[in-house]
């Protein structure tokens, strides 16, 4: 699939974001975090800011990007709709948290940050649902799909906490918190790699154009001699060396070493471990737009099957 | 309202029946549908580059070829993809604005561009590529199954089949009632073992492919009535010269 | 009109999808238009009927006519994208004058008044001082009846359209056997064929019945088996597919033809009933009378009855004996066609065995291929329960016939030894008794005809202001007929119908600029030409033909001296011609699809058709017959002058209904007569062509059952046809297994008659003028050292731009914007070749580079490509860097128009009796290229620049003739 720039920012920036809201909703009330008005306004305001970034990005996709609204109509049946639907649902007690936070309002910011935590999750969710219901694209249509945007949504949101904490020197929960999921997430990328590598195709070219029973199917001449959507689109291919390069970016750079960066930091304190984690985060966030990146350049979808490009082997 | 509608029992499954068995190759079925639909119901069906490098446009139906099998045993096959028009079609589905729809009175599943928000997230659903975006209007479109003509009462009753059907010189397509076991194309599939493309998928496309038909193998003998063998002829002109052949 | 809203839709009242669905704005009954018209197609040569639909004048929609005989409502990739090809940014405005030097595309738009003027001008002092001097050669129109009419009427012997090129070796073949051919000539018997084999066919004239046919064919349990190097197209869908090496099924059909004698599966009734096989031929080595029937006093030829020795072979008592030698009362010796031809298959030149290899088909599979055709012909023949009469006056209950049916076209015919193969093949049908008989090939009306067909051709002695008698490509029946000087000298500037092409009866395309530019046999002053892109993909060797076009003389002149050019679109040819008549588009015209030419009739009976304007041009053009019409008013030419030396036609239409060929004949069959009751033979009906539109553009009459079969000995369908003006009489058409006019030919070589060949060329028409079809290696195979060049290459046009260039049209040059060089796979990894690696493709002549692509359905030994999808950069209205230019490539630039150097005259590379350009005769190898050399082909001849007023092309074309939506 087509690794389009505004898609990568997107589920990054808004799964960031996401991950954010949802810790500082979570760890506020319970006091895990620092507790003013300040480090309040800079945690949920960046939190707001990377998920609107993230959805502005989105609409570049969109044909049609002054019809966007109309996307919230099908929750019934669409996780994209439903994952519209939960953002500007969010976004209700995620506003009234951010003015919570900064008027001090602590009884507000308990139940308006517990309810935008759930709403982040929810959101998430039906991100990772959007790509996961996609039969055709078998890497995506995958059990790991959803719960590896929950779980990097959350790890990179908890980074980012955990950097911001820092400033204010107190960054031992979130950083703890950050460690150990960048430790569970460079653990569940491998096992879904792996999951992914294991896989057969979901289907041939032979099942593809029903005529297997001849024998292997091979391409003669295309539809049309140039490119098309579909091309461009859905049969996307990285080359095997890029994948494994990217992959160990991903995998090193965004999890393992954010999650030991943020481990070292534990026991500093201070200028360093805010050093550390200001690190962390950034690394996270690199290592995360290639995982993103790779999420849909290794994603084959079945229509390549018809102009003959197969899957990469 | 992108859930797919319940069809009533013995509801019409309009589509297409594919013999690939005859089909040449001669893209008929692709030019005609182009020609009727840049000016049909989804209109206009843009060519983008039309006399510079890269060439496309939008068509709702490509005639790829392939080769199947290997060498003299093999078989080179034109193979026409368009909508399948299935009976559970993601492509609706995912859609958030119910742009994409399947109608309930005949299966044809359609887009109607005026609230379509071009997210193409139906083409990334759709496992055959039948989703066209066009990226000049910024919206989604797909074969109709030339809905403006199967209906059109200013047509005379039997050119009222999609265009690619109507053209067709090998006549290698079929157009009816799939939902209608007693329908000439039901029948056709019956007989002559129409698939589906990719049932492993499960979205029950409508439209079913005619396999080609495989002839005995070459070279499996000559038949019974071969003649003498060479050696037992010495001088077949010998044969002629009693013939008494009169007008 | 309705629209779509609740129940209102397909009539039943299922709960609707609300949003989307509701809301969808969908006019079920628009009118597709507000004006619909029918018309013929011509975006290739099938000449399919039309209905087009206009809105608010622009074209909507085009559609098969449902009630045509061609194409019944069907319509193919070409004709469906008409509507692209009318409003292609590539059609030229108006028309243009060089100002610049040829090929430097600096031309400035004139008037037509000063167009005529100058065209005028040039032909006047031509046709006024030697007609010869204009060489009139036309490419792909169907309009030859008037255009060959119009060469004879100035009086040049310089005319042909693109035959030569193109297939005369098939037409030849066809004409001077079985008085037909196929395509527009004869076509298999659909309803009833149960084996179709078909020879090198790739796309067909007949494109459309072709395709209906198959799947009649296939849908009933025929079996088709396509021998064909390449598996692609009618070979796709074939049930078994031969992939033969090029120019080799002359062997093929020539084993299979040992096969049938040997096994004595031979219809020996058909044969003495229809054909030559009892006639005599004079067994008299060295005499002048050597392989020329024995006839009798009345010129009749004689055959060996069993009781009364020789008699008149069209006696219906004949009981003929077709194995023997005997003697003539006259003392002379002689035998049987049956048997010469016999003896010269049965030998073992012809045996499965010895042609295997060289085919590439194994031995046993030619023997079950032969006793596959010979079990349908002889153990499942079909019969008709239909009476008919034979030339005899006898009637017979029923016809039987052989269902076995043969189709060929280019592939066979474009090589040098091309004429004997299609001859081959005709011979093989009449062995099988399946010549018009129920089940195998027909002809289509109004063939057959008498073999040959007609006089000689015209052309001897043409003088200023004089128009030369008879017609201009006409059927040579021996020596006598050449157009030679009394040295030998051809007197065309193609050298058609002399010694180096005794048979060319589509004159010599391929060879016009180049023995023009050697003034060989004369220079010319004008050379005239209407869509033929001889500058580009019609020529071999274009980069040649352009050199010759530009060729000047010491003085700076250009040697050929005046190029007219007439063509719609801005094609490469169009910057080296000094005058542009700019044609309009087929929808924008009259035409006539003329009884005359090669009208569309089918075994069902003739027919004709016209164009009509459909649209009108929005550019200052002229239909190029119309412009024709009034130069040959403006240069005073008889047909076209009344008494008074005005116009005799006001314009083209006025040409089509009121030009009388013959008193009674003119260009259309239809509607004849002062009230329009007569068929055929008539006088001119004024409202003909109103008649032609009310009944949709064509004219078809059916032929009665007792008519349809066995039309060459039918007394039923001869008499009609000959009523009809088909014919000059109803005589049986004998089918010529031995060829006299061919021996005549060779007796010429041996050194009889008054006509003789020159010394250069004496042995070359002693061989290959043979009255037995024999197979030798192509000409230019044998006069190279092919051992560097291990593979055949051929090329084929594709079905979505089959006669018809294309790539002016935005949406056919999606389907086709470049090409590859395809190759067998397991070839291509013996040799280290990849899919997608570039390649220089390596002829004697030069090299091309080009992509590979790799193939199953290939001939191991053959290599192959899309033709004329490579379009010189500019041309076509097409940006440099568009694919066509860039990726697409020409074979033509590997392929020379002559053979290899030799002593003596300079010969065509095509074939020795026919002059059939001998395309697919040509040797390559493919190496790879060198690091870096990738990702663009070569030769890349300079830009051509734009005519002058030439339209923007959009960057996004949003056509859409529906207007709004509801």
């Amino acid at each position: 699939m087509n690794p389009a720039p505004s898609i990568v920012f997107f589920t990054v920036a808004s799964g960031a974001g996401y991950g954010l809201l949802f810790w500082m909703g979570l760890l506020r009330p319970l006091g895990l975090v620092p507790g003013g008005a300040a480090f309040g306004a800079g945690a949920v305001g960046l939190a707001l800011v990377l998920i609107m970034l993230g959805l502005l990005s989105s609409t570049a996709h969109l044909g049609r990007p002054e019809r966007a609204w109309r996307a919230l109509s099908q929750w019934r049946s669409s996780w994209l709709s439903r994952e519209g639907v939960a953002a500007v649902v969010t976004f209700a007690p995620a506003g009234l948290f951010f003015i919570a936070v900064i008027g001090g309002k602590e009884w507000l910011a308990w139940w308006t940050g517990l309810l935008a935590a759930a709403g982040a999750a929810a959101t998430v969710y039906c991100t990772g649902m959007i790509y996961a219901s996609l039969k055709p694209i078998r890497q995506w249509h995958n059990p790991l799909t959803t719960p590896g945007y929950l779980l990097f949504g959350a790890f990179s949101g908890a980074v980012l906490l955990a950097m911001l904490a820092a400033f204010w020197g107190a960054a031992a929960v979130p950083a703890a918190i950050a460690a150990l999921l960048g430790a569970g997430s460079f653990v569940f990328k491998r096992v879904y790699w792996a999951s992914i590598d294991a896989a057969p195709p979901v289907a041939t070219m032979e099942s593809a154009t029903g005529l297997g029973f001849i024998g292997k199917v091979r391409p003669l001449d295309p539809p049309h001699t140039e490119t098309n959507y579909l091309l461009r689109e859905m049969a996307f291919r990285i080359g095997r060396v890029h994948a494994a390069r990217l992959r160990r970016i991903a995998s090193l750079v965004g999890f393992a070493a954010p999650a030991v960066l943020l481990a070292l930091a534990l026991p500093m304190g201070g200028v360093p471990a805010g050093i550390l984690a200001l690190a962390a985060a950034l690394l996270a966030l690199v290592g995360l737009l290639a995982e993103r990146w790779l999420m849909f350049a290794e994603a084959t979808h079945t229509v390549a099957l018809y102009y003959g490009v197969g899957e990469p082997r | 309202m992108t859930s797919l509608p319940t069809p009533a029992p013995g509801a019409k499954k309009l589509g297409l029946v594919i013999d690939l068995d005859t089909c040449v190759g001669c893209h008929a079925c692709a030019t005609n549908c182009k020609e009727w639909n840049t000016s049909g119901h989804m209109a206009p069906l843009p060519d983008r580059n039309a006399y510079s490098a890269g060439q496309e446009g939008v068509w709702f139906n490509r005639v790829h070829a392939y080769e199947a099998g290997e060498g003299e045993e093999g078989r080179t096959v034109h193979f026409p993809r368009s909508c399948l028009h299935c009976e559970t079609p993601a492509c609706v589905t995912v859609c958030p604005t119910g742009a994409s729809y399947k109608r309930a009175e005949d299966g044809i599943v359609l887009v109607n561009t005026d609230i379509c928000i071009g997210c193409q997230l139906c083409a990334w659903a759709c496992p055959y590529g039948a989703r066209e975006f066009d990226d000049d209007a910024g919206v989604m479109k797909k074969c109709t199954l030339c809905v403006d003509r199967i209906y059109n009462e200013t047509i005379p009753e039997p050119q009222r089949v999609p265009a690619c059907v109507s053209t067709c010189p090998a006549h290698a397509r079929h157009f009816g009632d799939l939902g209608d076991p007693e329908s000439a194309v039901s029948k056709l599939v019956a007989e002559r073992g129409g698939v589906e493309l990719m049932p492993e998928l499960g979205y029950k496309p409508v439209n079913r492919y005619l396999p080609p038909r495989r002839a005995p193998k070459a070279d499996a003998g000559p038949p019974k009535e071969a003649g003498p063998l060479p050696s037992r002829i010495t001088n077949p002109l010998l044969r002629w010269v009693d013939k008494v052949l009169s007008r | 009109m309705r629209y779509f809203g609740g129940s209102d839709s397909a009539g039943d009242d299922q709960d609707m999808p609300d949003d989307g669905g509701a809301t969808d704005r969908i006019a079920y009954s628009a009118p597709i238009g507000d004006e619909v018209k029918t018309t013929t197609c011509y975006m290739c040569a099938c000449r399919c009927g039309i209905r087009v639909h206009l809105k608010d004048g622009r074209v909507r929609y085009i559609e098969g006519n449902p009630d045509h005989p061609v194409n019944k409502g069907v319509l193919c990739g070409k004709g469906s994208a008409g509507i692209m090809t009318q409003y292609s940014p590539a059609r030229l405005q108006a028309p243009l004058k060089r100002v610049g030097p040829r090929g430097s595309g600096e031309f400035a738009e004139i008037s037509w008044e000063e167009a005529m003027e100058i065209a005028t001008g040039w032909l006047k002092h031509v046709r006024q001082t030697d007609p010869r001097r204009l060489a009139f050669f036309t490419g792909r129109d169907q309009s030859q009846s008037l255009t060959g009419f119009w060469a004879a009427q100035f009086g040049t012997p310089n005319f042909a359209a693109h035959g030569g090129f193109c297939s005369v070796n098939m037409a030849a073949g066809g004409l001077y056997t079985i008085g037909g051919s196929f395509w527009e000539f004869g076509e298999p018997d659909w309803e009833h064929a149960k084996y179709l084999m078909i020879f090198g066919v790739a796309e067909d004239h007949d494109s459309n019945p072709i395709k209906t046919g198959l799947a009649a064919l296939k849908g009933r349990g025929a079996k088709v088996v396509s021998v064909n190097p390449v598996r692609t197209g009618y070979s796709a869908v074939a049930d078994e597919w031969v992939g033969i090496r090029p120019g080799t099924d002359g062997l093929l059909i020539m084993a299979l033809i040992h096969e049938l004698i040997r096994t004595d599966r031979v219809d020996g009734e058909f044969l003495v009933r229809y054909t030559n096989a009892p006639w005599l031929v004079v067994r008299n080595p060295g005499g002048a009378d050597d392989g020329l029937f024995a006839r009798d006093a009345d010129g009749k030829p004689l055959a060996w009855d069993r009781t009364r020795g020789a008699i008149a072979a069209d006696d219906v008592s004949l009981s003929a004996v077709l194995v023997g030698e005997f003697t003539l009362p006259d003392g002379r010796r002689a035998q049987p066609v049956f048997q010469l031809m016999a003896e010269r298959y049965l030998g073992e030149d012809y045996a499965p065995e010895a042609v295997a290899e060289r085919c590439g088909i194994g031995a046993e599979r030619i023997r079950r291929l032969a006793a596959e055709v010979a079990d349908i012909a002889f153990n499942q023949p079909l019969t008709l329960d239909i009476p008919w009469t034979d030339v005899w006056g006898r009637t017979h209950e029923t016809m039987v016939g052989r269902p076995v049916a043969f189709h060929a076209m280019r592939g066979i015919s474009a090589h040098s030894n091309g004429l004997h193969t299609c001859r081959a093949l005709h011979i093989l049908q009449m062995l099988l008794g399946a010549v018009d008989t129920p089940g195998s090939w027909r002809y289509k009306s109004p063939f057959p005809r008498p073999i040959p067909p007609g006089l000689g051709p015209a052309g001897r002695g043409a003088k200023p202001n004089t128009p030369l008698a008879g017609n201009i490509l006409s059927f040579p029946s021996g020596p006598d007929d050449l157009l030679v000087e009394d040295d030998g000298t051809p007197i065309r500037i193609d050298h058609a119908f002399s010694w180096e092409a005794p048979l060319g009866l589509h004159g010599m395309m391929h060879t016009v600029i180049g023995n023009a530019e050697k003034g060989d046999p004369y220079k010319i002053d004008t050379l005239f030409m209407f869509m033929a892109n001889m500058a580009w993909n019609s020529a071999m060797n274009p980069l040649e033909t352009i050199r010759c076009l530009t060729a000047q003389d010491e003085d700076g002149e250009y040697v050929i001296p005046h190029v007219i050019y007439s063509d719609a679109y801005f094609s490469e040819t169009v910057p080296y011609a000094d005058l542009i008549l700019p044609d309009t588009t087929y929808l924008e015209r009259w035409d006539a699809i003329s009884i005359l030419d090669r009208p569309i009739g089918s075994s069902h009976g003739p027919g004709d058709a016209i164009r009509q304007p459909v649209i009108k041009p929005d550019r200052d053009v002229r239909p190029f017959q119309e412009v024709l019409i009034e130069l040959g008013a403006r240069l005073g030419l008889p047909a076209f002058v009344k008494e008074d030396g005005s116009p005799k036609f006001k314009d083209y239409p006025d040409y089509i209904v009121n030009h009388q060929r013959m008193p009674g004949v003119g260009p259309l069959a239809g509607w004849r007569g002062e009230d329009g009751s007569k068929k055929g033979v008539g006088e001119p009906n004024k409202d003909q062509l109103q008649r032609y539109i009310e009944n949709g553009c064509f004219w078809r009459h059916n032929l009665a059952p007792e008519e349809s079969y066995f039309k060459h000995a039918n007394a039923t369908y001869l008499a009609n046809a000959k009523a009809m003006g088909m014919m000059g009489n109803s005589n049986q058409i004998v089918l010529q297994i031995w060829s006299e006019p061919l021996q005549k030919f060779r007796l010429a070589a041996e050194g009889h008659g008054a006509k003789q060949p020159p010394e250069a060329l004496r042995e070359r028409v002693r061989t290959y003028c043979d009255p037995l079809p024999f197979w030798y290696a192509p000409l230019e195979q044998q006069q190279h050292d092919t051992d560097p060049y291990p593979l055949s290459a051929v090329t084929q046009r594709p079905m979505a731009m089959y006669h018809s260039w294309g790539s002016m049209n935005a949406w056919l040059r999606q389907i086709h914007g470049s090409n590859k060089l395809y190759m067998s796979r397991a070839r291509a990894e013996a040799e280290g070749l990849a899919q997608d690696d570039w390649v220089w493709v390596e002829s004697r002549n030069g090299r091309v580079k080009a992509q590979l692509s790799l193939m199953e359905g290939v001939n191991r030994d053959t290599v192959w490509t899309w033709n004329a999808i490579g379009k010189r950069a500019g041309a076509w209205m097409l940006s440099p860097s568009a694919a066509e230019a860039q990726r697409g490539f020409l074979l033509n630039h590997v392929i020379s128009e002559w053979l290899p150097a030799q002593t003596g005259p300079r010969l065509a590379n095509a074939d020795p009796v026919t002059g059939q350009a001998a395309w697919y005769d040509l040797r390559v190898k493919v190496t790879k290229c060198a690091p870096g050399e990738d990702g663009i082909t070569d030769p890349l001849p300079t830009l051509l620049e734009t005519p002058p007023n030439m339209p923007q092309t959009p960057d996004i074309l949003r056509y859409n003739a529906g207007g709004d939506r509801p």
